[in-house]
């Protein structure tokens, strides 16, 4: 089982930050990888925070054919970062030849463009290169898309850090908004994609717990959007229909967790908005996801919430103070980089809430 | 000495035979009163025994004649097997035995095609059996208890629109409607289907939507009762209980005028309209209630004379899946303010998908409900041949219909229900949670529920008589004698009781699942041992 953590800060914070928040829960996972999604980037990344910036490993020849297809689209790199590792022996890590961070320039047509267009262009261009990649064996690309960067890999999340130099925290990567996790999903093969957090247009999500409702959300899911691929892990679904929901239909976000969890028909009878919840409830069955789960999400911009199943099967607590906010499985996480907050206020949200927290770092509980 | 006739008609030739102890008789004469089909008789036999009626043995030879039960060899009244004679014996001295030398089936056709009740009786493999519920949820996603969790156990039934067709707008961060949607009930996933006042007796129908009143108004379980297409009672029609029924139209039109006169007076909505196409046990054979059951008060219900019913096979008029939904649908849907689903109930077919993805693709969104009803299910009367040879099982059907939506992204739209042959081996609930994993979103049933009345009849020949009008449990009858045979209050007890035990087995398949809501199409639950089943409905084969 995983355990997932978000850290939402007003100053820029490094990954060894995450790290310190998920190796005190190593107890209730399995070690098997770490991955993470920033947010509102900083450090090197600070220049070309309104470039796409592309997140992808892969061999020598992957980053040839990559190079050439965005040569082809007339994408322009403006500036990137290729980490050095630190090549210890022993390290617990199946790394990739190559890990590469590049801003590009938009085409010149982009320009044009109002930011739906742009937007698809981004999100066709990163499925293209998937593609180009995923035929070829040749690597695996996360995320292209401004000021976010996305780090997977296999092996102990300990050794990963230490491979990339993350505990050097030397300035090259920090964020004022980091989502992690420390485990490879295991249910099914072990691929890279199928490590969350998950990222699609603006949208960041890390799920644990199984889908139990994953055939059904999969199924449904290939005809609602062409980005709706991969379904390598079945929490990616989660990631699918908060895009949805929030994205395609436009609905506001507390309309979520009305489609994944919704109220049980008889509540619903006893409420004023009964004709849109059973709407809902009608029309996005398939979206239901009726497992044990704790999703947590990063919005488009910058909102950072969580919520559960609507069984209560799998627990998270919100803690923060008036500079960070965290979410995380287990408390234990929280006391180890939030110390001195005060632990009365912690939240342990209820099957029936949303835990939303803004840019200022005001949390807000909206009850379903 | 009697010479041999070889072309008479000897018990030898008939399905049943009747074992009678005349030793053990004690000539009550109930067996024969019991017998509805007046398939066995009093006669006076001639016998030459040998008794001895001393203290001590003094055997004498005597020639007695003495009054005995005997089988009629006869066509027409011959033993169906039911076994009423044998519930009645004080003494057990008499029963039905299975005779596997019959010659009915080639002597019965002097009068034209055989024709019979009950289900088909050559088809009766069980492709649901073999599959099973293999994903138990263990570790990663605990599973549920099915006494102390909450399930919610509900099913569309009307048109769903897709999510971009619902008509909302955002006003204060809240999705308002702005529009009318289609009607949609939730309702619960096991419909009693549709058998008409006329095929049943009026008690049956009765003790039937007894339960339906009862498990809605006292068991919090919303079941809906398909009325048949015989029309219903008025006064039932102008109550409150109208709500619990989904009122039939078959081709027949038989009970409409009484259903249109009553509907100024209706008090509330009915729960849906079914426009019956074909029917899962006779495809092609049209609607048969023989004038034997049309009694004068199934005549003033259905407003016709004494005579043989047929309904014709399709409805007049009607020649394609789109001329239906304008002619048909819009019209049942206008004439209840389109505030009550209309559904539609067709035979399972090599065509079902077509006319499921036709329904899918028509613009005026009114189709509520796509009712598939396979080779498995009941009737009240029909051509044996039609019975044991057409049709089409309904278990691939449902998923073909399912899978069909989910190609084009609207599954759930239109509501998939399967019927025919659901609880066949009595276990209606692993019938119905295997079809809704498959992508059913309920299950309708018929048969099961006479069964729980007191039915006796079976695929394997016995009973059928459902056409004779001479019923013998009182159920498919207008007989006043025998109708008085059906104790209404228990009947409906134990209908209840049914549906009660099938809301718990429920639960206990959905809860090791981990599910507290419907698994409309999670097929990953299910396995199969039998590969062609498993490769045929996209499910992991186990051995």
């Amino acid at each position: 089982m995983c355990r997932i953590g978000s850290i939402k800060s007003k100053k820029p914070i490094q990954p060894s930050v995450a790290l310190k928040l998920m190796l005190p829960q190593q107890e209730g996972h399995d070690n098997s990888g770490f991955a993470m999604v920033m947010q509102d980037l900083y450090g090197i990344f600070s220049t070309y925070k309104d470039k796409p910036l592309l997140s992808m490993a892969c061999t020598q020849h992957g980053a040839q054919m990559v190079a050439d297809y965005m040569y082809k689209h007339k994408f322009t790199p403006l500036a990137e970062w290729i980490p050095i590792p630190n090549k210890q022996p022993n390290l617990d890590i199946k790394a990739m030849p190559y890990y590469i961070f590049r801003n590009y320039n938009y085409p010149e047509d982009a320009e044009k463009m109002d930011s739906s267009h742009r937007e698809n262009l981004l999100l066709d261009t990163r499925l293209e290169l998937r593609k180009l990649l995923e035929e070829s064996g040749e690597g695996f690309v996360y995320s292209f898309w401004p000021d976010v960067l996305t780090l997977k890999e296999i092996g102990d999340p300990a050794d990963i850090a230490t491979y990339f130099r993350l505990w050097d925290d030397n300035g090259i990567l920090s964020a004022k908004s980091i989502v992690a996790q420390c485990r490879q999903n295991t249910n099914y093969e072990i691929v890279r994609y199928a490590a969350h957090p998950f990222f699609l247009q603006g949208y960041t999500l890390c799920a644990n717990g199984e889908n139990t409702f994953y055939t059904k959300n999969k199924e449904f899911q290939k005809s609602l959007h062409h980005g709706y691929v991969g379904f390598e892990s079945d929490s990616q679904c989660f990631l699918n229909t908060l895009h949805y929901v929030h994205h395609i239909l436009k609905w506001p976000l507390p309309y979520y967790k009305h489609v994944i969890t919704p109220l049980p028909f008889e509540e619903i009878a006893q409420r004023d908005d009964k004709d849109v919840l059973t709407a809902i409830r009608q029309s996005l069955a398939h979206l239901e996801i009726n497992g044990p789960n704790t999703v947590i999400g990063v919005l488009p911009d910058g909102q950072m919430m969580t919520c559960c199943d609507s069984k209560k099967l799998r627990p998270v607590v919100v803690g923060y103070d008036e500079n960070m906010a965290v979410i995380s499985s287990e408390v234990c996480g929280l006391n180890e980089i939030m110390p001195d907050r005060d632990s009365t206020k912690d939240i342990y949200p209820n099957e029936r809430e949303v835990v939303v927290i803004d840019n200022n770092l005001q949390v807000q509980r909206w009850k379903q | 000495m009697q010479q041999i006739r070889t072309q008479e008609v000897g018990v030898n030739d008939l399905p049943w035979k009747i074992e009678y102890h005349a030793d053990r008789c004690t000539m009550c004469g109930s067996c024969v009163a019991s017998c509805s089909f007046k398939a066995i008789k009093v006669e006076m036999a001639a016998q030459s025994i040998t008794v001895s009626e001393d203290s001590q043995p003094n055997p004498i030879h005597r020639h007695i004649a003495r009054p005995i039960i005997k089988q009629v060899a006869s066509l027409k009244n011959f033993c169906r097997g039911c076994g009423m004679c044998e519930k009645i014996c004080p003494n057990n001295a008499i029963k039905p035995i299975r005779n596997p030398d019959s010659r009915k089936t080639l002597l019965s056709r002097d009068n034209g095609p055989i024709k019979r009740g009950g289900r088909t009786n050559l088809n009766a493999q069980r492709t649901l059996d073999n599959i099973i519920v293999g994903r138990i949820s263990q570790m990663t996603d605990p599973s549920l208890d099915s006494v102390r969790h909450t399930f919610d156990i509900r099913s569309p039934f009307g048109r769903v629109l897709s999510p971009k067709e619902l008509p909302f707008e955002i006003v204060d961060g809240k999705l308002i409607q702005k529009n009318k949607t289609p009607p949609v009930r939730w309702i619960y996933p096991l419909v009693f289907s549709d058998m008409s006042i006329g095929a049943l007796s009026t008690r049956a129908w009765e003790a039937v939507a007894l339960a339906v009143g009862y498990l809605n108004e006292k068991c919090n379980i919303p079941i809906r009762m398909s009325s048949g297409e015989g029309g219903m009672p008025v006064k039932l029609l102008q109550s409150d209980f109208l709500k619990y029924f989904i009122i039939q139209i078959a081709s027949g039109h038989f009970g409409w005028n009484r259903i249109i006169k009553a509907m100024p007076f209706m008090k509330t909505d009915p729960a849906g309209i079914l426009i019956k196409i074909g029917q899962g046990a006779k495809p092609g054979d049209g609607g048969l209630l023989q004038s034997e059951k049309v009694a004068e008060h199934i005549q003033a219900i259905r407003g016709v004379p004494k005579a043989t019913l047929s309904s014709p096979p399709n409805h007049q008029g009607l020649y394609s899946i789109e001329e239906s939904v304008q002619k048909m649908h819009l019209s049942m849907n206008a004439a209840f303010g389109f505030r009550v689903p209309v559904a539609i109930k067709c035979a399972a077919s090599s065509t079902s998908v077509s006319v499921y993805n036709n329904l899918l693709r028509d613009p005026y969104k009114i189709c509520g409900g796509f009712f598939i009803d396979g080779i498995q299910g009941g009737t009240g009367a029909a051509n044996e041949i039609s019975l044991d040879h057409t049709g089409h099982p309904v278990v691939s059907k449902i998923r073909d219909c399912y899978l069909a939506a989910v190609k084009s992204g609207s599954q759930g739209q239109i509501p998939l229900y399967g019927g025919g042959g659901i609880g066949m081996t009595g276990n209606a609930a692993a019938d119905a949670f295997k079809m809704i994993c498959l992508g059913a979103n309920g299950v309708f049933c018929g048969k099961i529920l006479i069964q729980l009345l007191g039915c006796v009849g079976n695929e394997q020949g016995r009973c059928n008589a459902c056409n004779t009008g001479n019923c013998p449990t009182g159920i498919c009858t207008q007989n006043p004698r025998l109708v008085k045979r059906l104790d209404i209050d228990k009947g409906a007890q134990k209908i209840v009781d049914y549906v009660l035990a099938f809301d718990s087995e429920l639960r206990k398949l959905m809860a090791p699942i981990g599910n507290s809501s419907l698994p409309v199409g999670r097929s990953d639950a299910l396995v199969s041992t039998d590969y062609n089943i498993a490769d045929k409905l996209g499910i992991q084969y186990v051995c």
